[in-house]
Parts: structure tokens; C-alpha cells; sequence
């Protein structure tokens, strides 16, 4: 048993991954234990890098936003947002304020599957199948809207450059009310089972800390940042699409009576208070949707035209269910994009694993891990593989290639 | 003076309960997985599924892995399986008395609870692998901690039998001819109904089933002191289990709840002796759906740290308290 005094034992190597029953995605860690205890945590991504961006930059801009449905399984919308958005800077294309609305109800009706699919996931790693199977039933409830609204459970297929290809038409209305009712209902009652629940608590209460001067410092994004005090959402920060219209703020664990730990209960609380934001939103956007055209240019050759022709670069951001994904778009002229980036939200919030798994014990890595809902292959950008060798790059490699690479763009 | 009579018949008798006892351990096993789907709103797999999983897992082979210890990784589950079907031949089924009652007691019987436990955690560390070793270590502290509650139980059911004048008091014969509700008064009846919630308790840490699954918790150790068994190993492992989730729930029944159907209905010779075990196992499903597969479906696992703590503090101080109100009740039913 592992009691704080120091032992003689040599601390030994416990690997997690990159396949295991704990991770929903591939990603390998390495835990010096002592006891139950983790010493030192090391984790190794780039185990399902798929090379999306590659196949982007030989595709033009409408091509890709459907290519972006498929960076993530659960965040069908979050990419092809962000990417539009950089798009429609570059090529200066003005929205319709409807598609605008339309947007926002897709990416709220997302947070709310995606925020239910994690809250399965996180119960599914404490051990309580039950909550796990509730979670996800109730979770069906917004992917049947999803798929009355898209036509699709997941790769939604929805946005456009320039706009949204389906309109939300009032008759649609009383199908998500229904659902959106139905998600105030149980609230109280998922909010009870997740936070009152004595097993829940003793696991998650003062687990895999994050202290916000180290969230700020490594730069977390959405709920992992908020759960530790970081007033940040892309969404209230820097509005766009109707959030603008809408009066939201960034949503704190204090917001359900308690103080501000950072540890996975503050998370769990800040995912489940999301929901009930996101219900609220969707109904106001409803009820202020404007009316108009939902595209900027609904025939693709004058669209494609249009990217064809402009030069620039741009960043998109969308607030993802996981926090801020960005798009880096530089078009030159080309039918494809110059460069093409993709930072998704898992990305800023991998390192914060480090601080929060320290220290903690080997019990509570799988949920500390999920805690931050770690979207991998999304994040993966680069694999690096000498023969069948993996290899580990430093800044310094990193510095030296990329060195190499501008001397070799130049001739000299 | 045994007889080769008798020697044949309690080798048959033992036989024929073995298979009878890994039969209906499956059967409880399966009906726990059916009611704990019911509990999650799912229809679940039929009752038949762990016979199905135990068909195909005797058509597998036996992965062994390298570093492992092959003696000790193939002896443990063979070692597993015959103590606790050991266990049941000590047990009484219904108004069977127990096939093999003369050669041990309770004591014997707690130390054979263990034994399994133990060939887990030799066959986990045998495995080689960082999981089955750390599944082993945890298996190793949560019988140590579940040792204590279990143990005041049994000392509380034979200091309860020896005050009362019966003789052998240790020996599950006598436990179950004589029901412990009735040696006791109102106090008495509250510390009895103590340590049966304290019992109820230790069985799912026995079992290892959630909440106290730590040694072998999927989602943190893929398996624990399991990981690296496959194919028969894992079958003889999965027998095992059912046998012994048969053997707590007869434990229980035999301290707890020994009444038998065939006085009420007053049937006499084998009639009666099929029925009584009938309602036996009967009372073996229904004691374990509570003990077992309700706390399993309604909670979520704890860590090795919260297990010690809620045995040796918890359920300790329960188990003592239970043993108190016992002694005390004795003590005061001879005053007056």
C-alpha cells in the first residue's frame, strides 16, 4: 500500500496504450509507479495520424468542408464551421444572417450529444455501466434532432462556404421543442445522479487537479479551462455567427453552488450546466431565426469561382464541445488551398494531462485521461517513422528541419 | 469405519453436486447479467449466454505468455475451480446435510473461500504482465481487508451456537439445524441483521463484482489478475466464479436463512430432499440478485484505498458492533 513514506522498491513502468480498454482513441502513456501511485506520466500521440490535411490541399474549398465532417467522429460540425469561416475571410463572402442561426443551432445541438457522449464515457471509466447506458439513451434524444434536421447522425454534411445547405423550416419546430423539453426535464434529475451520487463523488472530488494558474499557462481550452476558473469561450470572447445576438456567458463549476477546484467533478458539472445552456440557446435561436436565404451563393461554379480567385489568409474559430478549434486557411490563386491547418481543441488541452495525472493514483488515470475529453485522432498532425522505427523529434529537430526545409524552398 | 459403500456413494454424491453446483453457478451468473440489463433498460443476453461463452471458451486455445511462469499460470485456475467446488461439498443443500460435514467446519470453510482468491493472485503474478500484477496486489489487499467483517460473522454465528449448549458449534450441520433468529432475542435480532447487511456486503468483494471489482477493473487494468488468461484458463476462471457466487450465496442462506420447505409442506425421503434444494437454490438467486447484482448495477468502482477503509473501518466496526449486540443479548437472556 502506498502510505507517503518513501519506499526502497524501484518505481516501475506501467504502459496504458495506445490500445486499451480506458482509451476511447489510440494515444500511449507511460506511468513510473510507485504502489498505486503515479510517479511520472509520459504520453506519446501520433498513433492514428491520417493525414487529412494532405488530402485537403489537393482539393478546393467546397470539397474540403465536407472532407472536415470527417476530422471527428462526435464534432461533425466544429470543423467545417471553423474551416468555413476561414474561407469566407479569405474570400470575403457575407453570410445570411439566417444560415447564421442555423449554424448555431447545430453547433449547440452538438455540444449536447457530444457533452452526453462524454458524460457515458466519463461514468463507463468510473465503473458505473449504469449511468453510462442512461447517458447515452438520453443522448439518442439530440442525435434523432440531429438527424430530423441534417439528415445525418454524425458527418452532418450541413455547412457550406457561404452558408448552410438544409433550412430549419417551422414545421421542423416542434420536434426539437419536444427534445429540448425533454432535456430540461431530466437536467435536474442527470445532475442529481452525476453530482449527488456518493460513489461519483469520492472518485472525482480532488482528482486530477488543474490549478488555474497552470491552466492558464498551458493554455487549456473550453470546459477542461473553465473547470479550473479560465473565463474563456470563443463563443462570448470573440462572437461569431449569431452568438453575437445571444446573451451567453462562459459557464464556471461556481455556477452550481460550489467553489472552484479544477479537479474532474468541477468538469463534469461544468459539461451537464453546458447542456442546459446550449437547450436555451437553441430555443432563443428558434425564436429570433431570422428569415432569408440560407446560402451566399447557392450555385457551386460561381462559389468555386469566387475561391479561385482570392489571395489571403485567414483563421477561423469555432468554441467546440471540447474548447476553441481553429483553422488556419492561406489561399493564393489556386483552386486549392496554399496551406491548410488544423488546431483541434484536444490539441491545447493534451498537456494539461501531465500536472493532472502526477501524483494521482493508478485508479483514477482513466477517468482523469477522459476527463478532458481527448479527441486524438482529430489532434494528431504528424506521425514520424523511420522504417518501423517511431521516432521522438525535440524542438530542436523540429527547428533544424523546418531550417533545412525554408534553405531547400530558396535554392541556397 | 468407512465402508466402501458409503466411500462410493459420497464420491458419487460429490460428483454429482459438483456438476449440479457448476451448472447452476452459471445459471446464477447469467441471471445476474439478465436482471442487470433489466436495471440498465436493456434487454440483455439470455440466460443460456454464459454456457455459450463457456463453449466457445473451451474451443480455444491457451495463450501463454512469455515471461510467464507456465506451472503456476496454468495451476492457479485448476486450483481455483476445485476449492471453491470443495467449498460447496461443505455446504449444506437444503435438508442435504453437507456430503462432506464430518471432515471440517465453518473455519474450514473460510480458509477454503480464500484459497481461490489466492490462486488469482498467484496465477496474476505469474502472468508477467505490469496489469495482472498490480490486478494481484489489489486482490491480495481487498482480501486482507474483507477477512475482517467476514471473520466476526462467523465468530459471532459460533459464539451465539456455543451459549446456546449446542454442540459443535463451527460445524455448518448444527449451524443450520439450528436457525440463529430463533436463539436470540430483539437485540440479538438487531446485531444478527448487522452482520447480514455486513454479509451482504463481503459477498460482492468476494466475487470481486463492482463496487469492489478493483483487482480486475476493466477500464483501469483491461482485466487485472485476467488479463492474461484466454481460452480454457479463462473458462475454468469463468466456472470458478459461478461456483463461488453459488457458494457465498449458500454460505448466506446456510447461516441466515437455513428454513426448509418440506416440514411446511410434509413431504418426506427424496421428495423432500429435491424440493428443499430447490427452494434452496432458490433463495442462493434471490439473495445474491440483492447482494450482488443490485449494488453492482447502483454504484461505481472504487479505488483499492476506498475499499480497505470502507472494510476495515466501515463494515469492521459493523461486523464488531453486530458481534456485540450478540454477545450482549446472550449475556443478558442468562441473567434473566
Amino acid at each position: 500500500m502506498s502510505d507517503g513514506t518513501p519506499t526502497k522498491k524501484a518505481p516501475y513502468v506501467v504502459p496504458i496504450g495506445p490500445i486499451h480498454p480506458a482509451l476511447k482513441e489510440p494515444v500511449q502513456f507511460l506511468f513510473e509507479m510507485e504502489g498505486e501511485v503515479v510517479k511520472k506520466a509520459d504520453f506519446a500521440p501520433g498513433q492514428t495520424h491520417r493525414g487529412i490535411e494532405w488530402m485537403g490541399m489537393h482539393r478546393n474549398p467546397v470539397q474540403i468542408v465536407h472532407l472536415t465532417d470527417r476530422i471527428c467522429g462526435i464534432c461533425g460540425v466544429t470543423h467545417s464551421l471553423a474551416f468555413a469561416r476561414a474561407v469566407e475571410q479569405i474570400v470575403d463572402i457575407e453570410v445570411p444572417a439566417r444560415a447564421d442561426y442555423i449554424r448555431v443551432i447545430i453547433a449547440e445541438l452538438e455540444r449536447i450529444q457530444s457533452h452526453l457522449l462524454w458524460a457515458g464515457v466519463a461514468a463507463h471509466e468510473l465503473g458505473f455501466d449504469t449511468l453510462f447506458y442512461l447517458a447515452w439513451r438520453v443522448r439518442e434524444e439530440s442525435m434523432d434532432v440531429i438527424e430530423y434536421i441534417t439528415g445525418n447522425r454524425i458527418n452532418y454534411g450541413l455547412v457550406q462556404v457561404g452558408g448552410v445547405r438544409r433550412d430549419i423550416v417551422p414545421d421542423q419546430h416542434p420536434t426539437i421543442k419536444k427534445c429540448l423539453d425533454g432535456y430540461r426535464d431530466l437536467l435536474g434529475k442527470m445532475l442529481n445522479l452525476f453530482l449527488n451520487d456518493t460513489t461519483i463523488s469520492i472518485r472525482c472530488k480532488d482528482t486530477g487537479l488543474l490549478t488555474f494558474e497552470k491552466a492558464l499557462e498551458l493554455s487549456c481550452v473550453g470546459p477542461t479551462a473553465r473547470a479550473s476558473g479560465v473565463v474563456k469561450d470563443v463563443r462570448v470572447d470573440y462572437p461569431y455567427s449569431a452568438y453575437g445576438d445571444l446573451d451567453i456567458s462562459p459557464i464556471l463549476p461556481s455556477a452550481y453552488g460550489g467553489g472552484i477546484n479544477g479537479d474532474v467533478y468541477d468538469r463534469i458539472v461544468v459539461r451537464l450546466l453546458e447542456v442546459a445552456q446550449s437547450v436555451e440557446i437553441i430555443e432563443t435561436c428558434l425564436k429570433e431565426m431570422p428569415d432569408g436565404p440560407i446560402l451566399w451563393e447557392s450555385k457551386l461554379p460561381k462559389l468555386l469561382s469566387a475561391c479561385k480567385k482570392a489571395h489571403g489568409e485567414a483563421v477561423g474559430r469555432h468554441e467546440a464541445p471540447r474548447g476553441e478549434c481553429l483553422h488556419y486557411v492561406a489561399m493564393d490563386g489556386h483552386e486549392a488551398p496554399a496551406m491548410w491547418k488544423v488546431k483541434a481543441s484536444s490539441y491545447s488541452n493534451l498537456h494539461s494531462w501531465i500536472p493532472m495525472l502526477e501524483g494521482e493514483q493508478l485508479a483514477d488515470v482513466p477517468i482523469i485521461v477522459a476527463s478532458i475529453d481527448p479527441c486524438l485522432s482529430c489532434t494528431d498532425r504528424v506521425a514520424v517513422l523511420r522504417g518501423v522505427k517511431r521516432d521522438l523529434m525535440t524542438k530542436e529537430d523540429l527547428h533544424r528541419l523546418s531550417v533545412e526545409k525554408t534553405r531547400r524552398i530558396q535554392g541556397c | 469405519m468407512l465402508s466402501m459403500d458409503v466411500i462410493l456413494v459420497t464420491i458419487l454424491a460429490a460428483g454429482a453436486l459438483s456438476i449440479i453446483g457448476i451448472v447452476v453457478g452459471l445459471i446464477l451468473l447469467g441471471i445476474d447479467r439478465r436482471i442487470s440489463a433489466r436495471m440498465q433498460a436493456r434487454i440483455g443476453p439470455p440466460l443460456r449466454q454464459p454456457f455459450i461463452d463457456l463453449k466457445k471458451l473451451l474451443s480455444k486455445e491457451n495463450i501463454i505468455p512469455e515471461n510467464a511462469i507456465p506451472s503456476l499460470f496454468n495451476a492457479a485456475p485448476i486450483v481455483a475451480l476445485a476449492s471453491s467446488i470443495v467449498v460447496l461439498l461443505y455446504l449444506p443443500i437444503g435438508s442435504m446435510m453437507p456430503i462432506l460435514g464430518g471432515y471440517g467446519d465453518l473455519i474450514l470453510v473460510m480458509y477454503l473461500l480464500a484459497v481461490p482468491a489466492l490462486a488469482m493472485v498467484a496465477g496474476g503474478f505469474a502472468s508477467g504482465s505490469p496489469y495482472a500484477t498490480v490486478g494481484a496486489q489489489r486482490e491480495m489487499v481487498s482480501m486482507i481487508a474483507y477477512e475482517l467483517p467476514l471473520a466476526s460473522i462467523v465468530i459471532a454465528v459460533a459464539w451465539l451456537l456455543y451459549s446456546s449448549g449446542i454442540a459443535d458449534p463451527f460445524a455448518l450441520s448444527s449451524i443450520v439445524a439450528n436457525p440463529i433468529w430463533s436463539l436470540v432475542g430483539p437485540i440479538g435480532m438487531v446485531g444478527l441483521f448487522v452482520l447480514l447487511l455486513t454479509f451482504a456486503w463481503v459477498s460482492p468483494a468476494e466475487l470481486s463484482k463492482i463496487p469492489f471489482d478493483t483487482p480486475e477493473a476493466e477500464t483501469e487494468l483491461a482485466g487485472g489478475v485476467l488479463v492474461e488468461y484466454s481460452g480454457k484458463n479463462l473458462g475454468l476462471f469463468t466456472i470458478a466464479q459461478g461456483v463461488k457466487t453459488l457458494v457465498m450465496g449458500g454460505l448466506a442462506v446456510a447461516i441466515f436463512f437455513p428454513w426448509n420447505l418440506s416440514p411446511l409442506l410434509g413431504l418426506a425421503g427424496y421428495a423432500a430432499l429435491a424440493v428443499d434444494a430447490v427452494f434452496f437454490f432458490a433463495k442462493v438467486i434471490l439473495l445474491m440478485i440483492l447482494s450482488v447484482t443490485v449494488i453492482r448495477t447502483g454504484l461505481a468502482r472504487f479505488r483499492i484505498t476506498h475499499v480497505v477503509t470502507l472494510f476495515w473501518v466501515w463494515f469492521g466496526v459493523a461486523g464488531l458492533f453486530g458481534l456485540s449486540l450478540v454477545i450482549l443479548d446472550s449475556v443478558l437472556a442468562g441473567w434473566f
